[in-house]
């Protein structure tokens, strides 16, 4: 049996890793999920059809960051990068940027960096859980 | 820019993101305690309290017929270990010196660890934390004066004495750093490696990790089935900038958290 959410073989991951997977196959799943009823009831005239579409929707608003915030809290880095762009207001590429340690609009083309470095993040050097991990 | 100030030190992108790798290379390795506990957070450097859900005995309120309760809390404790970087260390990183002396952040990275594995395996006694050691409910099993040869069967017996106490693996041992290079060093009398030895009992147990964790005194076995042991993180192990002059750059590594232990019978202390 074979699960497409693995992109190493599964025996070489840890664990928390496989956990990790899940979650990241259910926030894909759950946005997929939100799109699909947002053009349901986008194109549904019967009302009542539409208030449970609109029901069901606010379900999978739930569970997207439900499952965002559990990956969030295994992986600080990233929390520091959503902390500098989510519910702020204003232009949301130059928070990325400032989030990202760059003011100066290189990397506006879609390819941030996966670590951010220099002075503008946090501070933290995103160890948090190593539970698991042997010698 | 945050509490941590980094924006105010004299330190290029580059040079920060080496002394981040360096304190990460060095503190990964040291958090065995880390490795056997659950975590949670980072929750912020504004997260100041743990929320134990208990309450204290009630009281009068400064009202007729009223009656007060004070909720209890774990406050958070914070670790700081200062260190310092030479500014021609850090021009010289900057030209692409690859030997760069790295030293007093290498020291404040190995206090960091003691102290945060000390605090999670023998408590913090002014900051409110029992160590998973001093919570046991069970009778510590003594390692005794035998060498190290004993050893295996003594993790063997916490582990039957945790499994009695209906707490299911895996389970994972601690070992101070004097107790893990002795059981590296050492071969039981048939030759056979105590490592490979103790490495089997926990594959039987559950396959949990055996970790090297400093600032531990003996040997710890504890379950690590989840939520037994909880860590909850403020702001994660941190870098951040205190001052300068024309010689140095003063920093810090820091961190705030607490610590508790939710299943006394989950863990059995082997002391020294």
């Amino acid at each position: 049996m074979e699960f497409d959410q693995y992109h190493e073989p599964p025996e070489e991951l840890s664990p928390e890793l496989r956990t990790k997977a899940r979650l990241f196959a259910s926030l894909a799943e759950e946005a997929e999920a939100i799109n699909c009823y947002e053009q349901r009831l986008s194109v549904e005239p019967d009302a009542e059809a539409r208030s449970i579409m609109a029901n069901a929707q606010l379900e999978e608003f739930k569970h997207f960051v439900m499952d965002l915030e559990f990956l969030f809290r295994k992986m600080p880095v990233w929390r520091e990068m959503g902390e500098g762009v989510l519910f702020k207001e204003g232009s949301i590429v130059e928070n990325g940027d400032t989030a990202e340690g760059h003011d100066d609009g290189d990397e506006t083309n879609g390819s941030p960096a996966a670590v951010p470095s220099g002075n503008g993040v946090g501070g933290s050097l995103g160890i948090g859980s190593l539970k698991g991990a042997g010698l | 820019m945050n509490h941590l100030l980094r924006g105010h030190a004299p330190i290029t992108d580059e040079a920060w993101k080496q002394i981040d790798e360096e304190a990460r290379d060095s503190l990964v390795p040291r958090l065995g305690a880390r490795r056997l506990v659950d975590f949670t957070g980072p929750l912020g450097w504004g997260h100041s309290a743990t929320d134990l859900g208990r309450v204290s005995a009630t009281s009068e309120a400064p009202a007729e017929s009223v009656q007060m309760r004070t909720r209890k809390v774990l406050p958070l404790s914070e670790l700081r270990a200062p260190f310092t970087v030479s500014r021609s260390e850090l021009e010289a990183l900057d030209r692409g010196a690859v030997d760069t002396d790295f030293d007093s952040l290498n020291e404040a990275a190995r206090q960091m660890a003691v102290a945060e594995n000390a605090a999670i395996f023998h408590g913090l006694s002014e900051a409110g934390i029992e160590g998973i050691a001093e919570a046991s409910s069970h009778q510590p099993i003594p390692l005794g004066d035998n060498g190290f040869q004993d050893y295996p069967a003594h993790i063997a017996k916490a582990i039957e004495v945790i499994l009695s106490s209906g707490v299911e693996g895996p389970y994972g041992v601690a070992l101070s750093p004097e107790c893990y290079t002795g059981v590296v060093e050492s071969a039981e009398r048939g030759g056979y490696p105590l490592l490979q030895h103790i490495r089997k009992i926990l594959q039987e147990g559950g396959d949990g990790p055996m970790v090297w964790a400093p600032g531990l005194d003996g040997v710890v076995v504890a379950s690590m089935r989840g939520g037994d042991f909880l860590f909850e993180s403020g702001q994660d192990l941190s870098i951040g900038y205190e001052s300068h002059d024309e010689s140095v750059v003063n920093l810090y590594i820091e961190e705030s958290f607490t610590f508790r232990v939710a299943t006394p019978e989950a863990a059995v202390a082997l002391p020294k």
